[in-house]
């Protein structure tokens, strides 16, 4: 069949966003979730005294770190190998997949708990796993649930964030077999979910887990959870495998507690999370629990390529949250509007640079570059400057321009003339007038569709303004109330 | 900070920025009568775009090219004043950035300290205070909407407020979320038009859940925006209350004869 389809531009965002403005129980969901964590953060910064300067340190961290990022890997392998753990380096997803698969071999593994993880979502873990005939269960709660629902994560912070109560209620009665019993509240939902994750702890091989950092000082991988589920799937099973990437890396504790400062601070409103966990190494001989096998794998997927390019401040992201959390694009569509693991606006910057997927370019182009993200960034990204770089790279790698681009340009070669644009836009804008002056706006308007679908658009008063000055001289009063002549 | 000599008055280009100029003349009017009144001598050269459309669409070297036609053609002035924040914005942090490699940077540089945001000029600038209000709105209820790049950019939030209670005696009744955007954001209203329309539905609603009857505004794109949906809301729903919007420039210049923006000459309300 050969019809022919209109060229839309960021068709894949807008047909995902039209999904998502429509579907109640996210909507829902979002309106829940979003204002809470504004509020909690904003309430948070204002508890300590200076939280900018929190925030520059935080910063400051970042560029030391990716500064000598080699120096501060290589000490990191030294450590844990001294600690009596082991790095594994990962260039590709496809690599983090083998290395994984072969320790869970080596370990002879068929079940697996895995705390919360963005690394093991990038690489599609899971999905490796199970084909392997590994059962990887999933402990974090927000993970749980959508393994449950078998849907990806939404947000980096809270990854069932679109969920409703009632619908997870549903996962609930329909997944465990456990009989009638009430779970309207959220604490019966909760302690559910505690007694069915708890039993596999106790019969998980492997324990995998993500890291928010490495410290270098000490080869130690630190975890930030609210659960408590990650120390439980780090300490009980057999081996403790990390899934984490290069960037994740500080050089010493001083600088780790620069970063978990603003961490929670940003991403919940929380001082510190509930448990800060610090791994270093297996269990050493005086050591009465903890793995046999300390396993840390690291991936770059394209990272390093951004050491040193105008992305680099990419890598300063500490994975909070609070750029979506603030975006409006965001809390009106929903993170699986981004179709990738990291959505919102650091998704946004990200997904281009990592994933070099055709339609990843529309996710930049998505934002009304309100700025809100970069202002509540704790290391201070400048988000909004990188998805302009990533349009204008679009632009230089298209190989059709838009209709859009045609526009802009022949817009801006009228400009470059102001005389000459003086004297068009003001029979322009006359002749608008004119059409416009009795309703004092257009219900539709060509080239403008997308405006007009929603809302009126305003008539000119007639006349520019610099034409209406010139013939003036001087300030007075408007023609305004006679919209069509001066 | 005034750099003029005693007795010589301050020479401001006015730049009225594509909106005002193509759309509502009557903010670039009431602009200049602030600025007059302020006792400054105000000139309107020839102007067009900051190029802010194509700097947001990815296309550096046609923002470069418009750019230094504005530097050259404002930088005799002492000051350079819009009614906009964006604009500003877009004039005061990104230019120097798109001439960082470029020989011609310290002029540019020179130039963009010497540009201003109209309220912010105003309230620190030249710290204006009008003799006698130039008009009193304080029976209406009035909010005001933050566009982004002002607030966030230039730090553009107490400035109007304060202007307003001065020139007009109105305290503005705060809206929820005033830190948020109304989806207008350029070219972003027409390219994802139903993201857009849902972000500028919640700033309306919260316009109307705080009870206002005007709303205000420093950035002209963001108020067509937010004006263009209350209509067509209303023009759908009669019911629903009816606000106004315009520009701050025009209630603090007491230049109310103007229809409120989207308004025809039929449907004036007259006003206090
Ligand atoms: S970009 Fe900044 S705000 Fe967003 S997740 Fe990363 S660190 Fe947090």
């Amino acid at each position: 069949m050969s019809s022919v389809q209109p060229y839309v531009p960021n068709k894949d965002f807008i047909y995902r966003a039209a999904d998502a403005l429509a579907d109640s129980h996210l909507q829902q969901a979002l309106a829940k979730a979003g204002r809470g964590f504004v509020d909690k953060r904003s309430a948070a910064v204002t508890r300590v005294p200076n939280f900018e300067a929190m925030r520059d340190r935080a910063r400051a961290v970042r560029q030391k770190a990716l500064q000598d990022l080699d120096i501060y890997l290589l000490h990191f392998e030294k450590k844990v190998t001294e600690a009596g753990g082991q790095v594994h380096w990962a260039e590709t997803p496809a690599q983090m997949r083998e290395i994984v698969l072969q320790l869970c071999a080596r370990h002879s593994a068929t079940r697996v708990t895995k705390g919360k993880s963005m690394v093991g979502e990038e690489v599609y873990l899971n999905e490796a796993l199970e084909k392997a005939g590994i059962t990887p269960f999933e402990t974090d709660l927000g993970e749980y649930i959508l393994q449950l629902a078998k849907e990806p994560p939404s947000h980096i912070v809270a990854p069932a964030l679109h969920k409703t109560r009632a619908q997870i209620q549903d996962l609930f009665l329909h997944h465990h077999a456990l009989g009638e019993r009430d779970l309207s509240a959220v604490e019966a939902i909760v302690d559910e979910a505690r007694q069915v994750i708890r039993d596999r702890f106790l019969r998980a091989d492997i324990g995998i887990t993500g890291a928010n950092l490495l410290i270098a000082e000490t080869g130690t991988v630190a975890i930030a959870t609210n659960e408590g589920n990650g120390d439980l799937t780090a300490t009980l099973p057999r081996a403790h495998i990390v899934t984490t990437t290069i960037d994740r890396v500080v050089p010493t504790w001083e600088d780790a507690s620069a970063i978990l400062r603003v961490l929670a601070r940003s991403a919940t409103g929380q001082q510190t999370t509930t448990y800060t966990s610090f791994f270093t190494g297996a269990r050493g001989d005086t050591d009465k629990d903890g793995p046999e096998a300390f396993h840390v794998v690291l991936l770059d997927n394209r990272r390093s390529q951004l050491l040193g390019s105008e992305y680099q401040e990419m890598l300063h992201c500490i994975r909070c949250g609070a750029c979506m959390n603030h975006c409006p694009v965001y809390q009106a569509v929903g993170g699986h509007t981004y179709d990738s693991v990291y959505p919102g606006p650091m998704g946004a910057v990200l997904t281009p640079l990592l994933r070099h997927r055709d339609g990843d370019y529309q996710l930049p182009n998505a934002s009304t570059f309100c700025g809100r993200c970069e202002s509540v960034c704790p290391v201070k990204i400048p988000l909004p400057d990188l998805m302009r770089k990533l349009r204008n790279r679009e632009q230089q790698e298209a190989r059709f321009k838009g209709a859009g681009y045609w526009i802009t340009k022949v817009f801006c070669a009228l400009a470059a003339s102001p005389r000459l644009y003086r004297a068009l836009t003001s029979i322009g804008t006359k002749l608008a007038a004119a059409l416009g002056a009795r309703r004092g706006r257009f219900s539709k308007l060509p080239l403008l569709g997308g405006w007009t679908a929603h809302r009126d658009f305003p008539a000119p008063q007639g006349g520019s303004f610099q034409s209406q000055w010139r013939r003036n001289g001087k300030a007075q009063p408007p023609v305004g109330a006679c919209p069509a002549g001066d | 900070m005034n750099t003029a000599l005693p007795g010589t008055p301050l020479h401001v280009g006015l730049f009225a920025t594509c909106p005002v100029d193509l759309l509502r003349p009557s903010v670039g009017f009431a602009t200049a009568k602030l600025l007059e009144q302020a006792g400054c001598r105000v000139s309107v050269p020839p102007q067009s775009c900051c190029g802010q459309v194509a700097f947001n669409n990815g296309d550096p070297d046609a923002t470069r090219k418009l750019a230094w036609r504005i530097v050259k053609d404002f930088e005799p002035f002492d000051y350079i004043v819009l009614p906009s924040g964006s604009c500003s914005g877009m004039i005061r942090l990104h230019y120097p950035a798109l001439f960082r490699d470029d020989p011609r940077f310290d002029r540019v540089n020179r130039f963009c300290s010497k540009v201003y945001e109209l309220t912010t000029f105003l309230a620190e600038v030249i710290d204006y205070r009008p003799a006698a209000p130039n008009c009193n709105l304080a029976q209406r209820n009035i909010t005001y909407h933050d566009s982004c790049a002002g607030l966030r950019e230039l730090n553009i939030r107490d400035q109007p407020r304060q202007l307003l209670k001065q020139c007009a005696g109105v305290d503005v009744t705060e809206m929820r979320d005033t830190e948020a955007c109304c989806g207008f954001g350029g070219t972003f209203c027409v390219k994802f038009p139903a993201v857009s329309n849902r972000m500028v539905a919640d700033k309306v609603d919260n316009a109307r859940d705080a009870g206002a009857d005007l709303l205000l505004g420093g950035d002209l794109s963001c108020l067509l925006n937010i004006a263009g949906k209350i209509q067509r809301q209303q023009n759908e729903s009669p019911q629903l209350s009816k606000v106004q919007v315009r520009h701050v420039a025009e209630v603090l210049a007491g230049d109310l004869d103007a229809p409120a923006i989207g308004e025809g000459a039929e449907a004036q309300i007259p006003h206090e």
